[in-house]
């Protein structure tokens, strides 16, 4: 350990470790914030066929925690009326299947591709109905009315999702996901479907041009651009707050060692 | 005597060598010990002398971030004048904010570092040591304190004349109270603003934001949740301030309901005040799995199932519930305001209703 006694009296040293604490919690949080990579799947009719691959792709990946016939388990719910929109959504963000079960389940890259996961929800479908997966014009934002949605959004949504969807904490070691990701079809399936500890919004409360509206807001929000600088993640104050504190607080202190270090040797007078 | 002291034919001290002081200048070190003992230099120049060579480089260097500060302090006058950042969309804006930033900061920055290279490397000043006086003051100072003290209470005579020291007492306490009757005026009373809401025996329940009202047919899906404000009051934000509901679809066979509550809800859908008891924040992260309604700002969690009860967080009440049914036409309906005041503590709350 002689190296960091020796290391840690040269000059440099202090700035050293100051700017090596600024680069970690740099990194960390780049680590942190969401990266955005979507994949969409189309829709297609299903089939008697579809149906009986899917329910061979339920028992081979699904069966194990939700029961042979979906009939849920200790350690999973039911699929009985889920509906197909609520598969897609599940299996098409990769959320199932999951692969530890925890306080909640992540997104993550989708296990099955689009084919398999239409067979699943035709599956599950079959067994009893439920919201159907929504077609590509329901979910289109392109022609919807943006600021109705903001209004829903920040009333019904925004609690949980923040205000620019963001994401956030909740109880037990749940959260709130980001929006980055979702595509306009997981929103609607989300809002109709209700996954995991998330609500459930029908289409007679909220109607589909309304869901529209949500999405169009959604992913409006997400291009806008951040006239107040960095968005730093849209999180809000506690974001800011930790940026002015880490790195405003940190450059200043590298500021004040700089000024007030010892003088380099200088010739004396006489 | 030597060069150091012939200003203006001043006397010699005692000790011969120090300088006459100025007033204003700090006073001399106590002891001579923590100053390089140069008598050889000429008062008023520094100790050191610089390499004349680096000089040169620390002067370009300093010169060099000034020059800096000039360009960036002329590019903020340009882009503010004639590039301003409210004409044209809100991309114009982004870019304005930022081209103006960033040359604010250049030119503050270079003026900070311009400077620090200077006093680090180019002035050839002493260090000098002053060393702090004693914090409490001499003894003498205050003896002599204390005299003056006690001769102003003997000649006031304030000690002696006992009418006049009471009725002095006397005089000062209303003026005391005075702020006190003033605190009390301050503003209208909000008389029974807080206790009572827009909500009425037979008020439909329309959608924040979008006016629909609702069918306790059309709210069926289980675990759906939606934020709701009394109709024709949906555009009053004073009035959605006090009367925003969160309307959730619960599970009638869980639900604890509680007694003088059974005709509250409508086969499962309850209604509760937004409003968190604690201070007020919109409470409504519903997890649908738990039923509990969390608020963002502290914390306070409230169960769903068993009357918004408290079960965590510094929330002191549950969140009021709003009586719902149904009208003739099938629309949910309040059937009457909420039966205690909504929102956060306040003095009078506890009273009999005004």
């Amino acid at each position: 350990m002689k190296w960091i006694t020796a290391w840690r009296r040269r000059p440099w040293a202090g700035y050293a470790v100051v700017l090596a604490a600024l680069a970690i919690i740099g990194v960390a949080y780049a680590g942190a914030s969401p990266r955005t990579d979507s994949a969409q799947a189309s829709d297609t009719k299903t089939s008697e066929q579809d149906v009986a691959k899917g329910k061979a792709l339920f028992s081979q990946a699904c069966s194990s925690c939700h029961g042979m016939n979906a009939e849920g388990t200790k350690s999973a719910p039911s699929l009985i009326g889920v509906g197909a929109a609520s598969v897609d959504f599940q299996v098409g963000t990769g959320r199932m299947p999951a692969m530890n079960p925890g306080a909640q389940i992540p997104r993550k890259k989708p296990i099955f591709n689009e084919q398999q996961t239409e067979e699943l929800a035709a599956y599950i479908a079959s067994l009893g109905g439920g919201p159907a997966v929504p077609s590509a014009d329901q979910v289109d934002p392109s022609h919807a009315d943006a600021a109705l949605g903001g209004r829903l959004f920040r009333a019904n949504c925004a609690q949980c999702h923040n205000f620019a969807g963001s994401g956030g904490a909740l109880t037990g070691g749940k959260f709130a996901p980001s929006l980055d990701k979702a595509t306009p079809k997981q929103i609607y399936e989300a809002m109709i479907s209700g996954p995991q500890a998330m609500p459930v919004f029908n289409d007679t409360t909220v109607t589909p041009a309304q869901k529209r509206a949500i999405i169009a807001y959604v992913t409006q929000t997400r291009s806008e651009p951040n006239p107040g600088g960095n968005g730093l993640g849209r999180v809000g104050p506690v974001a800011e707050g930790l940026a002015g504190w880490l790195v405003g607080i940190g450059l200043m202190v590298v500021a004040a060692m700089w000024i007030t270090a010892r003088k380099p040797k200088k010739k004396h007078n006489d | 005597m030597t060069d150091n002291n012939e200003t203006n034919g001043a006397p010699s001290d005692e000790e011969g060598r120090a300088p006459k002081r100025v007033i204003g200048t700090p006073p001399p070190p106590p002891t001579h010990d923590l100053l390089p003992d140069d008598t050889g230099g000429a008062e008023g120049t520094g100790g050191y002398q610089l390499d004349e060579k680096k000089a040169r480089a620390a002067e370009r260097a300093a010169g060099a971030f000034f020059v800096l500060t000039f360009v960036a302090g002329i590019a903020f006058i340009v882009f503010y004048a004639v590039w301003p950042g409210h004409v044209g969309n809100i991309n114009r804006a982004t870019s304005s904010n930022y081209a103006l930033g960033i040359s604010l900061t250049l030119a503050f920055l270079g003026l900070a570092v311009g400077m620090t290279i200077w006093v680090r490397h180019l002035m050839t000043s002493k260090e000098i040591i002053q060393e702090r006086h004693e914090l409490s003051s001499p003894p003498e100072d205050r003896q002599v304190f204390n005299e003056y003290f006690q001769q102003g209470v003997q000649e006031s005579g304030i000690t002696q004349r006992r009418f006049l020291r009471r009725t002095l007492l006397l005089a000062s306490a209303p003026l005391g109270l005075l702020p006190l009757v003033l605190l009390r005026d301050l503003g209208p009373l909000p008389e029974k603003k807080l206790r009572h809401t827009a909500w009425k025996n037979g008020t439909r329940l329309v959608v924040d934001g979008t006016g629909q009202p609702l069918k306790a047919s059309d709210f069926n899906s289980p675990g759906g949740i939606i934020t709701v404000v009394p109709e024709g009051a949906q555009n009053n934000l004073d009035d959605i301030a006090k009367a925003a509901v969160l309307l959730i679809n619960l599970p009638p066979d869980q639900m604890k309901v509680k007694k003088g509550r059974e005709n509250w809800h409508v086969g499962g859908i309850v209604a509760y005040s937004k409003i968190c008891t604690h201070v007020g924040c919109p409470a409504a992260l519903y997890e649908q799995t738990t039923h509990h309604i969390l608020c963002p700002c502290h914390q306070s969690t409230f169960d769903a199932l068993d009357s918004a009860k408290v079960i965590f967080g510094p929330a002191a009440r549950p969140l009021p519930q709003l009586p719902i049914g149904v009208n003739s036409e099938g629309y949910l309906v309040a059937t009457s305001d909420f039966h205690e005041p909504i929102g956060p503590s306040f003095w009078e709350r506890g009273k009999s209703k005004v």
